[in-house]
């Protein structure tokens, strides 16, 4: 199943829809038809070209924001995210820094504190260790120890998390770092209009905010509805979607676990087990715990899931909220989290395999916490 | 060391081979500006030319700057006694004695240009505009504080003063950035990043060279030399001393940063060339300060009294630039007595204002942590129940 969401061509409808078609044509249908794609014109677009179009938008429509960081202009980035900016824009917006993380991510910081916005590239949120100081020492807290007298208007951007075969110092989540920061904000988008309407809200939110793209999610096409097409299209911080409704127990997941969620969900529904609600986080800070309890408040089951590791992490979280909320005398069954492996990521396949949850870990987690009762 | 030698038009003639009327001074009321020459080890230049010596400044610059530094100080000895009276927490890093770089900066730039430094920033935020009362109340915790009593001694800002930083280093790159954006922005206007010999050693510092030149930013880095990063003197931190020779490809110019002339002249001669799109400049400005590290450091156990004490008998900047102003006949004994009065007046009524603010409202504590209107829907206190809603 997890083969699925490897890094694919553009294709004319999505992998998850593909499988589903494969397996059950008509439940496949009724099912999708549930589902929250509005997609009316059938436009696709790769969460790649979404970035891409988010930055080619706001850096249109606003001369203050400028993009740095290593290869962005002339290799037309790492990954291609910044493709064509450089030609569009020149070397005053794109600018191809040093490898010096700390160091251009302290100049980034400065210059949004002296009037621009700029938008900062990591090729990867590892390498941002390097800068972590700046982000969260100058960017994060100048605002509060000004008392409100400097402003730091700054996007910190790159692929978060595992990609594949790249082992431990290139496959860290960095969710539950920044996300416990007061002062930043937190988007992980999955899809593409994730990616494109919450890039766009970054940049033109006034306060520093970490954008954790996923390198593998980057290839993988999404249909786009025309209001995400718009050059407006902005997804709110801070608040979740419902991917799938559902009535017997919610998931809640961030980035490229969405995705697995909602293969484990439809594997579910079709084996006749139970109706999984799928909700896509879309923020780690703010974190809608309002959308999550809700959920909660009517299905009483709920499983976390996320690529990083289990200790302190965004499902630790969760469940302490829930834990502190009205939602706790709604549960069945204690909150489950499928999270990362407490490792630190191997390089060879089966057992970076094991290191990550895909869709069987989360089905097997899901039909383990249905047959539980508290109490029984 | 250099050491401001005296300067008697006796001592200027016999050295320069110049009659005393050549040095113009003050022949009528209606003369405003005065030529002072500086000591000839006022500068030492690495890849370009030193700035000229002689320095043309109106008499009421330098009465400013004799304002400016004792104002400073008063102020400086203040806080001193406010963090022995215990009314001041935690950090408190004291320029006493290092007064001539921030006022002789003051005096060559404009509002336009851009300075940001490390923790011993209260003398450098007076200059850029925050009144004595806003920085006492800062360092006192209350609501009249420059930054509302919420960031203290180490985080004070104005407009055109990015702070006041704990991180030791980290506002160099800082700087080079507010440089760029004044460069992005077309500001004909030069950002000015300060560091202590301590932090000289700093990789990002050297990142931020890197790209202030690669990017010819109107970036002008200055090393605060003191001679101690803490309790550690610099050939025990730095395996190179000349600081202003560390910029490699940047050229530098050493400074005498206890003449507050040389200060003035070196900083003009800096933004000029910034400005001018030469790219980076780094000084090093040699300086002193007479206390510890911080008010926890009582400054004797690194260094000898001796030390401390011979700095202030023939270096100490304000008594450098009252010698001048006698000389020179710019005021008289009386005159200065009387500045140094209303100095203290002013500083004595700052501390009363100052301890008369109250604590920030507890309504604060939830403030500012995003920008107003856009933040968090909430903020989780220290238990559930405590929390604030938007």
């Amino acid at each position: 199943m997890s083969s699925i969401l490897k890094k694919a061509a553009v294709v004319s409808i999505p992998n998850v829809r593909q499988a589903l078609l494969r397996s059950n044509p008509v439940l496949a249908s009724s099912l999708l038809a549930k589902r929250a794609y509005n997609s009316k014109n059938g436009v696709e677009m790769t969460v790649r070209d979404a970035l891409n179009s988010a930055l080619e938008e706001e850096m249109t429509a606003d001369e203050k924001i400028y993009l740095l960081g290593e290869e962005v202009g002339q290799y037309n980035g790492a990954y291609k995210v910044s493709k064509g900016l450089l030609d569009k824009f020149g070397p005053k917006r794109v600018i191809d820094t040093p490898i010096t993380e700390s160091g251009f991510c302290g100049l980034a910081v400065g210059s949004a504190f002296a009037g621009l916005k700029p938008v900062c590239e990591f090729m990867t949120w590892n390498f941002a260790m390097q800068a972590i100081d700046q982000i969260v020492n100058s960017a994060a807290k100048t605002h509060y120890m000004s008392g409100g007298n400097v402003n730091c208007p700054i996007t910190f951007r790159g692929p978060n998390g595992a990609a594949a075969g790249v082992a431990a110092q290139h496959s860290q989540c960095f969710a539950a770092w920044y996300g416990s920061v007061p002062g930043l904000k937190v988007v992980s988008p999955w899809n593409s209009e994730d990616a494109k309407g919450l890039l766009k809200a970054a940049i033109r939110d006034p306060n520093p905010v970490v954008v954790l793209e996923n390198e593998l999610m980057y290839g993988v096409s999404f249909p786009m509805s025309e209001a995400a097409l718009s050059k407006d299209f902005v997804v709110e911080i801070g608040k979740a979607k419902i991917e799938k409704a559902g009535t017997d127990i919610t998931i809640v997941a961030h980035s490229r676990s969405v995705g697995f969620a909602l293969e484990a969900a439809m594997l579910l529904e079709k084996e006749g087990i139970c109706s999984a609600e799928v909700i896509n986080l879309r923020s780690i800070r703010p974190l809608d715990t309002e959308t999550i309890i809700n959920s909660v408040k009517k299905t009483n089951r709920l499983v976390t899931v996320e690529g990083g590791w289990p200790q302190y992490g965004v499902g630790s979280e969760i469940c302490a909220q829930i834990m502190e909320s009205e939602a706790f005398d709604h549960l069945d069954a204690p909150v489950v989290r499928v999270t990362g492996a407490d490792v630190p990521t191997p390089y060879a396949q089966n057992l970076e395999a094991y290191a990550f949850p895909d869709t069987e870990v989360i089905a097997r987690v899901i039909k383990r916490t249905m047959n539980k009762k508290i109490g029984a | 060391m250099l050491s401001t030698q005296k300067i008697s038009l006796a001592k200027v003639a016999a050295k320069a081979f110049i009659t005393p009327l050549t040095i113009r001074t003050f022949a009528s009321s209606a003369a405003r500006n005065v030529s002072i020459n500086l000591h000839e080890k006022s500068f030492e230049s690495y890849n370009c030319e030193a700035p000229a010596l002689d320095v043309e400044i109106s008499k009421e610059e330098l009465v400013r700057m004799y304002k400016s530094m004792v104002t400073m100080r008063r102020m400086e000895m203040a806080s001193d006694g406010l963090y022995k009276a215990k009314l001041i927490r935690g950090f408190c890093h004291l320029c006493t004695g290092q007064e001539a770089v921030a006022v002789g900066m003051e005096t060559a730039l404009t509002a336009e240009d851009k300075i940001i430094t490390a923790y011993r920033c209260h003398g450098f935020t007076y200059m850029r505009g925050g009144s004595i009362t806003s920085i006492l109340a800062e360092l006192l915790g209350r609501k009249a504080g420059i930054s509302g009593g919420k960031g203290g001694s180490m985080h004070m800002f104005t407009p055109n003063f990015f702070g006041g930083n704990g991180i030791v280093g980290a506002q160099v790159p800082l700087g080079a950035g507010i440089a760029f954006a004044q460069k992005y922005q077309g500001h004909k206007a030069a950002t000015f990043s300060l560091y202590g010999d301590g932090a000289s050693n700093q990789g990002q510092v050297f990142e931020a060279y890197n790209m202030a030149k690669l990017w010819e930013l109107p970036a002008v880095f200055v090393c605060e030399n003191n001679r101690y990063g803490m309790g550690t003197a610099a050939n025990r931190s730095s395996a190179n001393t000349s600081y202003f020779k560390r910029g490699d490809y940047i050229p530098g110019l050493k400074v005498n940063g206890m003449d507050v002339l040389a200060v003035h002249q070196a900083v003009a001669y800096a933004k000029e060339w910034t400005v001018s799109g030469k790219g980076p400049l780094l000084l090093e400005m040699e300086t002193y300060r007479y206390g510890g590290h911080s008010m926890s450091d009582p400054g004797t156990t690194y260094r000898t009294r001796e030390e401390i004490q011979h700095m202030r008998s023939n270096n100490d900047p304000i008594t450098g630039l009252k010698q001048r102003l006698l000389e020179f006949n710019i005021i008289t004994e009386d005159e200065m007595k009387a500045i140094d009065k209303a100095a203290r007046v002013e500083v004595d009524q700052a501390v009363e204002e100052a301890k008369a603010s109250g604590e920030p409202d507890i309504s604060e504590f939830w403030t500012q942590i995003y920008q107003k209107g856009t933040g968090v829907p909430y903020v989780r206190g220290r238990e559930p129940e405590e929390f604030h809603r938007y």
